[in-house]
């Protein structure tokens, strides 16, 4: 029960649609932060706009709700400001890598030590189901009424190729995995992304005829294999889950102090 | 005298920059953009040494976004930007007024629309800076015509983000910020500081963050603190947790435009030249105000009773001072280069608007005293 004093009770219930995916984020979230015993004094939290931002108001630590696309932006600002802080940014899909898509690849390529989690629900879920850059092709949305001709990102390798030192992915159905991935993001000295397949029964699996909650929820558990298994071998259809990349590189942060060190040393 | 190791020979953006630090500021982030980048490159070296922060991050929005992030955490952020990137930053600034995130934008102006006239002179977006984010709201924004009061105002737009929470606009132009002239650095303590008001809530108090006081102002708690709250740019309680309850809709934009335009007379900036007895009264603001200042003091080794009122103070627009100004006067000659945006809020000011005049250039050339003086001609029918 004690992660009750991550949440804002206050604040509930939420806002979510009922199988919603993004409560399950928001439990393991908690109970990955609660797990390493951090002051939640020491932790900010900062989103975007979208169904998936909503889950800053509901975590009881400093939060910053902020502009569609724009969060990790902000959030570079709070870091480099106050580099001991602890900075986790909860994003949807959309709102990462399509209108967020230049701050994403730039955090990564700064390597500053900020959380980056993609929920990725494959659509737009607050605007009432349009597609997104990672919704991918042959897919019934809003805005795709004769299906989707869009290939998607595969967030994995973009996060690498743009210089995320941590990258993994996981599911809504692996909660323990999720957990467990959230927590080695969050101690991760350097950018992390955390890409977590998630359900919208609401809008992508009723266009496209998904079933609901549970049977969605059973699509991830059947769909996704641990990274570097022979099933994936086998068929290349499935999605491979676990951490891909985790690598020591020097931190954006870090790497600030020795530049004011080295302008101190100059004459003013 | 001041000694010489206060007298500087610089530009207006490096006027700015002395400005900024002496004002405290610790955290800047921003976009190479011309004609602003003087502003930038100099906080580069400067900030480090002093433990300030400096990022130049992939854009003007994100430039926006990352001052706000670090003015959270309680520093006094700076972002320095020209046309083009002072449209990309309207989001954010919007942002920053909802949420009443003290930070200040340089705008050294260049012509417009898009991309323009990277390197010549403009005043073009006056009305940008008062109305370039979406939805009503009320802004603050300061400009100068030399480096003595670019160095001033930039001190003071300091203060007022402070003093209001808000973000404040430096609507500088490409004249003052490329130009070198002398300058003499204030001591420390000459010009009061405004020091961000931070909440006496105690911890395990529950804080309000968007509660204001009586006065209107409401005390920050910086993140990383003992209160944990939440900010957004959507309506929100006095808990910062969004809202749509009409009431507290109507009431967070009620204060938002209130805690400004109730202080038009606090915030507004200017400097009068001989207009106790002025027949015509010139209103002029940034370089174009030295062009028209020339020409008044010409005018009155002729014996003509000319004066200049030079605003300092764009927005809130100090229609009463403005009126009480150029009440008397014969006629009223607005000299900007635009196509009359202060002109129109002169007019706004006065009850016989038939007798303003606006007085502009257009085409990337400053401004000159021989341009006004043509101007005076034919506004006297005298033809060229």
């Amino acid at each position: 029960m004690t992660i009750r004093k991550y949440l804002r009770e206050r604040f509930f219930p939420h806002m979510w649609c009922p199988g919603c995916g993004h409560g399950t984020v928001l439990n393991a979230l908690v109970r990955a932060i609660e797990t390493m015993g951090m002051s939640r004094n020491e932790i900010v939290m900062v989103s975007g706009i979208g169904c998936s931002s909503r889950i800053t108001g509901y975590v009881d630590v400093h939060t910053l709700h902020t502009l569609h696309g724009r969060a990790l932006a902000f959030a570079t600002g709070v870091k480099l400001s106050k580099p001991e802080l602890n900075v986790i940014v909860p994003m949807g899909d959309g709102d990462a890598l399509a209108i967020g898509g230049n701050h994403f690849i730039h955090a990564a390529r700064r390597n500053i030590a900020i959380t980056a989690l993609v929920m990725n629900n494959r659509i737009y879920g607050m605007t009432g189901g349009q597609y997104s850059p990672l919704s991918g092709c042959d897919v019934m949305a809003a805005t795709a009424p004769y299906s989707t001709i869009d290939p998607a990102f595969d967030v994995v390798a973009l996060s690498v190729a743009a210089g995320a030192t941590f990258v993994a992915r996981c599911t809504t159905y692996h909660v323990k995995e999720m957990i467990d991935i959230l927590r080695q993001a969050i101690l991760h000295e350097g950018f992390s992304v955390v890409e977590i397949l998630s359900q919208c029964p609401t809008y992508f699996g009723r266009a496209n005829k998904l079933g609901d909650a549970a049977e969605m929820l059973r699509g991830l558990k059947e769909g996704t294999v641990p990274v570097g298994s022979e099933a994936k071998q086998k068929n290349p259809a499935l999605i491979e889950r676990g951490i891909f990349a985790q690598q020591e590189k020097p931190e954006y942060c870090a790497e600030y102090e020795k530049i004011m060190q080295r302008a101190r040393a100059g004459r003013e | 005298m001041p000694s010489n190791e206060h007298v500087r020979f610089i530009q207006g953006n490096e006027a700015c920059v002395e400005g900024a630090l002496y004002a405290g500021v610790e955290f800047f982030a921003g976009y190479p953009i011309t004609p602003s980048s003087e502003i930038m490159e100099h906080l580069a070296r400067r900030l480090p040494r002093r433990g300030g922060k400096f990022i130049q991050m992939e854009d003007e929005i994100a430039s926006m976004c990352a001052i706000i992030g670090a003015s959270l955490t309680g520093r006094k952020v700076l972002t320095a930007t020209s046309g083009p990137g002072f449209s990309l930053m309207q989001e954010a600034l919007g942002y920053a007024v909802m949420a009443e995130i003290p930070c200040v934008i340089v705008n050294v102006q260049r012509g417009g629309p898009s991309t323009g006239l990277p390197t010549q002179i403009s005043q073009g977006d006056v009305n940008q800076a008062r109305w370039g984010t979406h939805g009503d709201h009320a802004i603050i924004a300061l400009t100068a015509s030399n480096h003595q009061d670019v160095f001033a105002m930039t001190v003071e737009a300091f203060n007022m983000a402070e003093t209001y929470r808000t973000p404040v606009v430096l609507l500088f132009d490409e004249v003052v910020g490329h130009m070198r002239e002398r300058m003499v650095l204030p001591e420390p303590g000459q010009i009061p500081l405004v020091e961000r008001l931070r909440t006496s809530v105690p911890e395990g108090v529950d804080y309000h963050p968007y509660l204001p006081r009586e006065d209107g102002r409401l005390p920050m708690s910086d993140f990383g603190g003992v209160h944990r709250y939440n900010v957004t740019g959507l309506y929100h309680d006095m808990w910062g947790f969004p809202s749509d309850n009409p009431k507290v809709v109507h009431g967070l934009i009620r204060h938002l435009v209130d805690k400004i335009e109730n202080n038009v007379d606090s915030i507004a900036r200017y400097k009068a030249y001989y207009l106790e007895d002025a027949r015509t009264v010139m209103v002029s603001y940034g370089a174009t105000a030295r062009s028209a200042l020339h020409v008044v003091e010409s005018q009155r080794r002729k014996g003509q009773k000319f004066g200049l009122l030079e605003l300092q103070t764009l927005w809130p627009f100090p229609y009463d001072i403005v009126g009480e100004a150029c009440g008397r006067a014969k006629q009223v000659l607005v000299v900007e280069m635009n196509m009359g945006h202060i002109c129109a809020e002169v007019k706004r000011a006065l009850t016989n608007a038939g007798n303003v005049f606006l007085i502009n250039r257009l085409d990337g050339v400053f401004i000159s005293p021989t341009d006004i003086r043509q101007a005076l001609r034919l506004i006297a029918g005298r033809g060229v």
